[in-house]
């Protein structure tokens, strides 16, 4: 539970080329995330950042190149996969909460696939998820039957069902108001300080990406490339990319 | 290391010391046993941690921290929670942060009144049942006058989904069919002689009613079933509200393309149905029972005549009605999950099948009265 500042890569993309059939999304993809970063990977719509998440979380095969999580080779065989899916949590863009399943149900789902733990040792640990998220008394409702910034706090809470050591979000100001959007950038950030957690975010918010950001990386879609990685506001200010600075300013950049 | 934990009592304190991984998976201490150290003594005021020889901690510490708070919740025992990790102190505080919101707990029904919702709600489902048919008789109106909303694109492409995409599966059950009857028949006409009484039986009964009865049943499960997901799926997509704020009627969009192109390919179906159901008849009664095709074809003509025909076409046609019309309701009254949607096919097959099989009897009376 540890978390160390210090420099050490937790998850490394090396040289990694995505691609659909022949069409290639992004190529010479090579950085790294450090343990305990909150990490953002950015780019305009269309520059493949949900698919760049798809690829970590061993969804899509990479068409060239590897990625690594704790020095583990991400695959899309499941059965290899076993072990580095208990340490990793996703929380979907919309939730993603199995609809047929109360919220308490949802997130016993992991735990009762990944652990041996007794029926009422798993529902006592999905309660205490729940109240992390702020909502506890909430375990018996269905996911239809609460508002759309609770569903990504139940997503939320399922995604940390087992104590992941990184966490992967996708896009999750996606459809929150700002207020909303900030109180679970709040709530991500605790509970990477407290569980001391790597996370991974897509994200195009500019106000999520420097009020939380340490890291990130910025995929282009014109070059298909990154074009930058680091400290998201010491690229805002300093980048020597004027494509980088100009999305990262909202236009209000100029040469 | 497992969990463990020492309990130490210093004048009106008592300290919990917390030793070793605490761990999901691994079998940590009972708070039960502290409950019993500290439950019974009033001198104690205060409990406090010592974590210098805890190693690891996940859930399962909070769990524990969460049952030792609820112990002491009775008593006037201040918890000193200042030395646990930081991590640990900060997750307490979320945990707790919002109040468990109050659950209004339902007062249990007697059976009584849980029978007599049922019927509330089924008389509430017929007149729903009823309002739908009302929108659908509307849209239809608005079809005849020229007002209809839909893209003829659409109406082509479900039309050969409900005709020539259903060819196969109509064809394979149709001269089954036909070939079940003619043994069953068989069995029964062989002990007068009357074997070749066997192409009346199966023309007749094709032509009158087990076409049109088979045919509607297997496009229930095709079609109504499939037109329940779609709208279902459509629905919890919002894509029937976008249809209704841009001012199209989902009715007359959705719902009037899926019931024409049934009606009017049922009756076509059910034509191929019939001629199919005769070939599986004959092909039975030639290899198996020494009837010559000849023979067949001359005792089937002189059994069967248009109005059997006809009778048979224009059920089909109101059975095909019934499954769209079953089809389209449960899809636009689907619940907005999964679960809704599923819920929503399977309903549109059972009470499509309900309703073909009412109106077959319905129609046997009906045609009886009527001498058709």
């Amino acid at each position: 539970m540890a978390s160390g500042n210090g420099v050490d890569p937790h998850i490394e993309v090396r040289d990694l080329t995505m691609a659909y059939g022949s069409f290639v999304l992004m190529r010479d993809l090579t950085f790294d995330v450090n343990r305990g970063d909150i990490f953002f990977i950015i780019g305009g719509s269309g520059s493949g950042k949900s698919t760049m998440l798809r690829h970590m979380l061993g969804l899509k095969a990479a068409a060239k190149g590897e990625i690594r999580i704790d020095d583990h080779l991400v695959t899309t065989e499941p059965e290899r996969m076993r072990d580095l899916l208990q340490r990793y949590g996703v929380l979907y863009q919309s939730g993603a909460l199995w609809s047929a399943l109360t919220l308490q149900e949802n997130i016993a789902v992991p735990l009762q696939e990944f652990t041996e733990l007794d029926q009422a040792e798993i529902l006592r640990i999905a309660s205490l998820k729940l109240a992390l998220v702020g909502l506890a008394g909430f375990e018996d409702y269905y996911p239809a039957e609460i508002s759309g910034g609770m569903q990504k706090r139940a997503g939320l809470a399922r995604a940390m069902a087992l104590d992941p050591e990184i966490l992967f979000v996708d896009e999750p100001s996606a459809g929150l108001d700002p207020l909303s959007s900030s109180r679970l950038d709040d709530l991500i950030v605790e509970l990477r300080d407290s569980l001391g957690a790597t996370v991974v975010i897509v994200s195009h918010e500019l106000p999520s990406i420097f009020g939380i950001g340490t890291n990130c990386v910025f995929l282009d879609a014109e070059t298909k490339t990154m074009l930058a990685a680091g400290d998201p506001r010491d690229l805002r200010d300093h980048s020597e990319h004027p494509t980088v600075r100009r999305f990262l300013t909202r236009g209000e950049f100029d040469e | 290391m497992r969990p463990d934990v020492e309990i130490r009592r210093l004048d009106d304190a008592v300290q919990l010391r917390l030793i070793g991984a605490w761990q999901l998976g691994e079998v940590r201490p009972v708070a039960a046993d502290i409950a019993h150290e500290i439950g019974t003594d009033p001198a104690l005021r205060r409990l406090a941690y010592d974590v210098s020889d805890l190693t690891a901690w996940d859930s399962s510490l909070l769990l524990f921290l969460q049952d030792v708070d609820r112990i002491t919740a009775q008593t006037s025992i201040v918890v000193d929670r200042s030395s646990l990790p930081p991590g640990v102190q900060r997750l307490e505080a979320l945990a707790t942060a919002v109040p468990p919101k109050e659950v209004e707990q339902a007062p249990r029904a007697t059976a009584l009144a849980r029978l007599g919702e049922a019927a509330r709600r089924f008389w509430e489902s017929i007149g729903d049942y009823i309002e739908f048919l009302g929108e659908v008789t509307q849209a239809f109106g608005r079809l005849l006058v020229g007002k209809g909303q839909f893209r003829r694109a659409d109406l082509v492409e479900l039309t050969r989904q409900a005709g020539a995409d259903a060819l196969g599966i109509v064809s394979l059950v149709s001269f089954l069919l036909g070939l079940i009857l003619a043994f069953v028949g068989s069995q029964q006409l062989r002990q007068f002689g009357a074997t070749i009484y066997v192409a009346d039986l199966v023309g007749v009964a094709m032509a009158r009613d087990m076409a049109a009865l088979m045919t509607a049943i297997v496009m229930a499960g095709r079609s109504g079933a499939a037109y329940a997901a779609q709208l279902g799926i459509m629905k919890s997509n919002q894509e029937i509200d976008a249809l209704t704020t841009m001012g199209i009627r989902p009715i007359d969009y959705l719902v009037v393309p899926r019931m024409v192109a049934l009606c009017s390919m049922l009756p076509l179906l059910v034509l191929y149905s019939i001629f199919l159901g005769i070939v599986g008849g004959a092909f039975a009664a030639t290899t198996v029972m020494d009837v010559s095709w000849t023979e067949y074809w001359r005792q089937t003509a002189g059994a069967v005549n248009l109005s059997q025909v006809t009778g048979g076409v224009f059920k089909g046609t109101v059975y095909g009605a019934l499954v769209a019309f079953a089809g389209c309701y449960q899809g636009m009254r689907a619940e907005r999950s999964s679960t809704g949607v599923g819920a929503a096919a399977t309903s549109a097959v059972v009470t499509g099948i309900v309703a073909i099989i009412a109106a077959c009897g319905l129609f046997q009376v009906l045609f009886d009265v009527l001498g058709w």
